[in-house]
């Protein structure tokens, strides 16, 4: 029994060094004099495989999500004379919560992974040891870069996905259910709102972007430089991401809507 | 992969991301584009029966502007309804009326304005002096009864 | 002792875990000839030339480069001391991401404000030195090994640094691979009279090129000397390693039970 409990408090321990060892990381890379003319370049690469690469799989996915709930809002709504009302339901949806957290977990699930492995390969053939000895931090060479890439990507994947899905439900509501267009549109704008909808859905996928990357880069940091490591340490990015995504869901979501 | 092409695709990117904010901004949530100039009116209800704030305010159906904020007046004890008119909607007569409307059956609650025969214009800080109040379902079933038993 | 030591360890004591990995280690290594460190695998010769790099911290003892104590140095004094020292990793670490040019283009255009042309004379003059000046273009993923390995030396050479250090340069080489590597090391080494240290377990190709040697083992320096007093030398230790015979001081047998207790005990 006393066994059990040492194991459990010491599991904790290490979980908090973890994430100091995570802060400090984040603090070296991230708290530096920007220096443009080297950094933009690194970052512009680094939006390229993490941003650009990520879009057919989030466009896709907001797409058939967007005609998914056209379909299902409509059957439901019919019930109530209230088909009209689709566009608004769609829309709710996505920008507040299906926006942000499906583009995430996905982007946990592809961008993430891939960062895993990627920086864990590099520690495990010495590229990062390397660059050390080269008189380069690799923090700001390597890390650095790859974060700013997600904390841009993922806002700009979610508007992505929640314009996709909304159209994808319009053509599915109005060309095929039958909906009348103009009612529709005019149903939906009349019930987003800017600030407190589109505006508060970007903020989450700002935060899922930052927990995202941080976890990715952290865990490729931390991988034991053998392929059996390096993909324990990518499956821990996708878990730990996706747990980090739905929690932080949650506290966002009572944050912003909370009181309404 | 060339350096240009990688550019070019981050920049196809990003440029794909501010569409798709401008769109969100403005087909879906129908953000007025300009902070299009307005001047405030007020009208006085008995009972303002699930009107909001941001609540459209309509003349013959086409919105002129919308509900700014609701408060309630300590010493008339009725509901003040301030409400920002677009500033080129400047021919409502001193002597307009307003209602609280229902949007459809389950819709929310909106204001119908209706123009009157002064030659005198409302401005800004004008109090609108005729108003009616919301549609309430008690009160209606009480109506209701009420005739009936007296029939 | 050899006198004008530009490494000089006294005393290093470090542990990882619960492994003691160096007890009491002295080296010395002298100024602008090839000295090699060797000893069998897991006794910590990587480990040692990290510490002399400074990326990990003694438990006890000194690491002094050039007269500087390396683990007591700032973060931004350490990066310039790094701009001394060049090294050659087991696994050549070129960036993956970069052509050959690149890879070796790397060091001068972040440490130096020289214009892009003589950062390119530089590049094909290191090329020229390790014969793959033709390989320029490539990307490392066309390499072979060896050729991985002679394009990350042109790179720790790029800055004309005080100190070589090669990480198990001859593992897994064939013979004329290994032939190269040896001959290069051999060659830089006058022609640009830096400090060559050498962390290997290849007897042979050690002996024939290292001024000085020092053999370790168990966190110890079993044996110290020039590759003829390496070779005659009385240590048992000493010989069992130089020989490779399969048992000596270092057993064959991993310690256990009695052949006999153990097969009667399963018969029952």
């Amino acid at each position: 029994m006393l066994n059990f409990l040492a194991t459990i408090g010491h599991s904790a321990i290490s979980k908090v060094a973890g994430f100091g060892r995570a802060s400090i990381m984040m603090f070296h890379a991230l708290c530096v004099w920007p220096q443009p003319k080297t950094s933009i370049p690194l970052i512009i690469v680094q939006l390229y495989n993490i941003g650009v690469k990520s879009l057919l799989i989030i466009a896709v996915s907001g797409l058939f999500i967007g005609m998914v709930l056209g379909l299902q809002g409509y059957t439901i709504l019919v019930d109530f004379g209230s088909e009209d009302s689709v566009g608004q339901m769609v829309a709710l949806s996505l920008v507040r919560e299906l926006a942000p957290v499906v583009t995430a977990l996905l982007f946990a699930g592809r961008a993430g992974s891939a960062l895993t492995a990627e920086i864990g390969l590099m520690k495990a053939t010495e590229q990062l040891a390397s660059l050390e000895m080269i008189g380069v931090d690799p923090l700001r060479r390597i890390i650095a870069p790859r974060l700013w890439a997600g904390f841009i990507s993922m806002p700009v994947l979610s508007m992505i996905f929640a314009i996709v899905g909304i159209y994808g439900g319009a053509l599915v509501s109005i060309e095929w259910l039958g909906v009348y267009s103009g009612s529709f549109w005019s149903v939906m704008q009349s019930a987003v709102d800017f600030h407190d909808d589109i505006l508060n859905g970007v903020i989450k996928a700002v935060v899922f972007g930052l927990a995202v990357t941080w976890v990715a880069v952290y865990q490729g940091l931390e991988s034991i430089p053998t392929s059996e490591g390096i993909a324990q340490s990518t499956t821990r990015t996708v878990v730990y991401s996706s747990l980090l995504i739905l929690a932080l869901d949650f506290v966002l979501t009572a944050l912003m809507f909370g009181d309404i | 992969m060339r350096t240009r092409t990688i550019e070019i695709l981050v920049g196809l990117f990003l440029v794909g991301g501010l569409l798709a904010a401008g769109l969100l901004a403005f087909s879906v949530s129908g953000l007025s584009g300009a902070n299009s100039a307005t001047y405030k009116i007020y009208a006085h209800f008995d009972n303002i029966g699930g009107l909001s704030n941001k609540a459209e305010v309509t003349l013959a159906g086409v919105q002129i502007g919308q509900v700014s904020d609701i408060k309630l007046d300590p010493q008339m004890l009725l509901a003040v309804v301030e409400m920002e008119i677009f500033s080129d909607i400047d021919f409502l007569s001193s002597d307009s009326s307003v209602q609280i409307l229902t949007s459809g059956l389950l819709g929310g609650k909106y204001i119908g304005l209706s123009v009157g025969a002064e030659e005198d214009f409302l401005i800004e800080g004008s109090v609108i002096e005729d108003s009616q109040s919301a549609l309430v379902l008690e009160d209606l079933i009480g109506q209701f009864l009420f005739d009936k038993v007296s029939d | 002792m050899q006198q004008n030591c530009i490494i000089e360890i006294r005393h290093l004591k470090f542990k990882r875990g619960l492994r003691e990995i160096f007890k009491d280690i002295n080296v010395c290594v002298p100024k602008g000839k090839i000295t090699a460190i060797m000893g069998p695998s897991g006794s910590g010769k990587t480990t040692l030339l990290k510490m002399i790099g400074g990326q990990l911290q003694p438990d006890a003892g000194s690491v002094k480069v050039d007269g500087a104590c390396v683990h007591d140095l700032a973060r931004k004094d350490l990066f310039s001391m790094r701009k001394k020292m060049g090294m050659l990793f087991q696994s050549g670490a070129l960036f993956s991401d970069m052509s050959v040019y690149q890879n070796v283009a790397f060091p001068l255009q972040v440490n130096t404000d020289l214009d892009a042309q003589l950062i390119r004379d530089i590049v094909l003059l290191k090329l020229q030195a390790v014969g793959l000046r033709g390989a320029v273009e490539l990307m490392p993923t066309e390499l072979s090994g060896g050729m991985a390995r002679r394009v990350a030396l042109a790179r720790a050479i790029a800055l004309d640094p005080e100190i070589v250090m090669y990480d198990e340069p001859f593992a897994g080489q064939d013979p004329i691979g290994m032939g190269v590597l040896v001959s290069l090391i051999k060659k830089l080494n006058q022609s640009l009279g830096h400090t060559s240290l050498i962390i290997s377990h290849d007897i042979q190709e050690t002996l024939s090129i290292a001024d000085y040697i020092f053999i370790m083992a168990d966190g110890k320096m079993i044996g110290q000397g020039t590759a003829e007093q390496i070779k005659q030398s009385s240590s048992k230790e000493v010989q069992q390693f130089i020989n490779g015979n399969p048992d000596g001081p270092v057993p064959f047998h991993y310690p256990a039970v009695d052949l006999l207790e153990q097969l009667m005990s399963k018969d029952r």
